[in-house]
């Protein structure tokens, strides 16, 4: 098991989720390390998004999600009184299932966050940068004022993420990123996430087990048990998590002998 | 290129295959040298560096299981994970062989030696510089040298059974010599083998280039997957 020194990116301590009278996610601690990916894996239904939604809390704009327990971002509870969750967002970035780009040109998609963030510097240099960053700029340098809605829906997740880095976030969640990629532009983006994990924390939802062996360093695995709530089974190096899982719900769900 | 992340991790198990490889052929030069030259200390050294050895063997198969449980290799890459495989524990066993040759120097303590060291040296640098270009072969994925280094294995036979008939003239002379003819013979043995194991890693070569599982003895692929 390795070693964890540095403080984590992001931890959730014994994080409950309620969606009104429904139990959703249970007792869920986990401690994200910096300049990694960590994978959230588990069967649909599992709370593997609801947690991830937390890390930002995005689960704020479903009016009957409650949450208790903690998650400390940089030692401070992101749920306490009085932290603004836009401000959250602004240091916790997501990039979702669907490439969402808006119906702006390629340009305006990196400038938006920026210019609503009051960046003061040379915007030129920050699309430029954002895209290349994002393994987009050589694709795209000679159109970068026509409609972000004429890419490909590869280019188009890999702009979502320009977006995303173009505000400069520490951590950047993703929720199912790939889902609806073709196989050849997913593994463009798996091969973006092992360059950004340089400067960026990353957490990512993902139903393919594949996926997650391929590109993580650490997994987590959620289960859900008879009430249907949802709770972190397994967690570890991702190659561990593979290798030699510790639960038999782990090997059964990975072997391919769940459900 | 796509797949960067695991491409530089396929590159980087390679060339730990190299120093493996390299880690074997030192161990059984030494271990001659040390014969030659009656150095004990030498043979216990090598004895130790065993650990060693066998540690970067486990290493690497770690490695290589990590890969194919997290990279779903295909084709050309689980070939070559295979391969990888099969020369860790190759390159481990050969390396047990100058262990077995270091532990017979201890056992000779200091005794003469029964007959001049002609043929060992000479077997041990043929192994040693087949084993190099075997692991070139892997490398380079070079089908060729992959196909005609296990011919070169003739030559250390020749010398091995040449080794063998002059010591039974050795013991047949003077009966009470059969001991230290034998261990002679036990040296002749591992090197013998260690060439075996060379065609073998020359086999797998060519499984990795081509895909088809063949054993130098015999005449036709024993099993060409398309079977």
């Amino acid at each position: 098991m390795t070693v964890v020194n540095s403080t984590p990116a992001i931890e959730s301590r014994q994080l409950n989720i309620y969606y009104g009278k429904f139990h959703a996610v249970r007792d869920v601690n986990l401690s994200i390390e910096r300049n990694k990916i960590t994978a959230m894996i588990g069967p649909s239904g599992c709370g593997k998004s609801t947690v991830l939604r937390c890390f930002n809390r995005m689960n704020d704009l479903i009016p009957i999600a409650r949450t208790e327990g903690e998650v400390l971002f940089n030692g401070q509870n992101i749920y306490a009184d009085t932290v603004d969750p836009v401000q959250v967002r602004r240091h916790v970035g997501m990039v979702f299932q669907k490439p969402n780009p808006f119906p702006k040109s390629i340009y305006e998609n990196i400038a938006w966050g920026a210019k609503i963030n009051g960046f003061v510097g040379n915007m030129d240099e920050l699309v430029e940068e954002s895209l290349r960053d994002a393994a987009l700029w050589d694709e795209v340098k000679d159109k970068l004022h026509q409609s972000a809605l004429g890419l490909s829906g590869g280019q188009q997740q890999r702009l979502c993420i320009a977006r995303t880095i173009a505000v400069k976030p520490d951590i950047i969640l993703m929720d199912e990123p790939c889902s609806a990629l073709d196989p050849i532009a997913t593994l463009k983006i798996e091969d973006l996430m092992r360059e950004l994990v340089e400067n960026y924390t990353i957490i990512i939802v993902t139903h393919n087990m594949q996926q997650a062996a391929r590109v993580s360093d650490y997994t987590a695995f959620f289960m859900v048990d008879d009430s249907r709530t949802g709770h972190l089974m397994e967690f570890g190096p991702t190659k561990e998590l593979f290798t030699k899982p510790k639960h038999k719900q782990t090997e059964d769900y990975i072997t391919g002998r769940f459900g | 290129m796509a797949r960067t992340h695991f491409v530089r991790e396929l590159q980087r198990l390679q060339d730990e295959v190299l120093l493996l490889g390299s880690m074997v052929r030192q161990a059984l030069v030494e271990s001659v040298q040390a014969l030659r030259s009656r150095d004990h200390a030498a043979a216990k050294r090598i004895i130790a560096y065993d650990r060693e050895i066998n540690a970067k063997r486990y290493a690497i198969e770690d490695a290589a299981l990590s890969l194919l449980a997290t990279q779903q290799p295909m084709a050309g890459d689980l070939r070559l994970l295979a391969a990888i495989l099969e020369l860790a524990t190759e390159l481990e066993r050969m390396g047990d062989y100058a262990k077995g040759i270091s532990r017979i120097n201890l056992m000779m303590g200091h005794e003469p030696l029964v007959k001049p060291l002609v043929e060992i040296p000479q077997m041990c640098d043929k192994v040693a510089d087949m084993l190099r270009r075997a692991l070139d072969a892997f490398i380079a994925q070079d089908l060729e040298a992959a196909k005609t280094i296990p011919l070169e294995d003739d030559v250390i036979d020749a010398w091995y059974n040449t080794i063998n008939r002059e010591l039974i003239d050795v013991v047949t002379k003077n009966p009470s010599l059969i001991d230290r003819a034998n261990y002679l013979s036990w040296v002749a043995h591992n090197l013998e083998r260690a060439g075996d194991r060379v065609t073998n890693i020359c086999e797998r070569v060519i499984y990795t280039v081509t895909g088809e599982l063949i054993e130098f003895d015999a005449e036709e692929p024993l099993f060409s997957g398309t079977n």
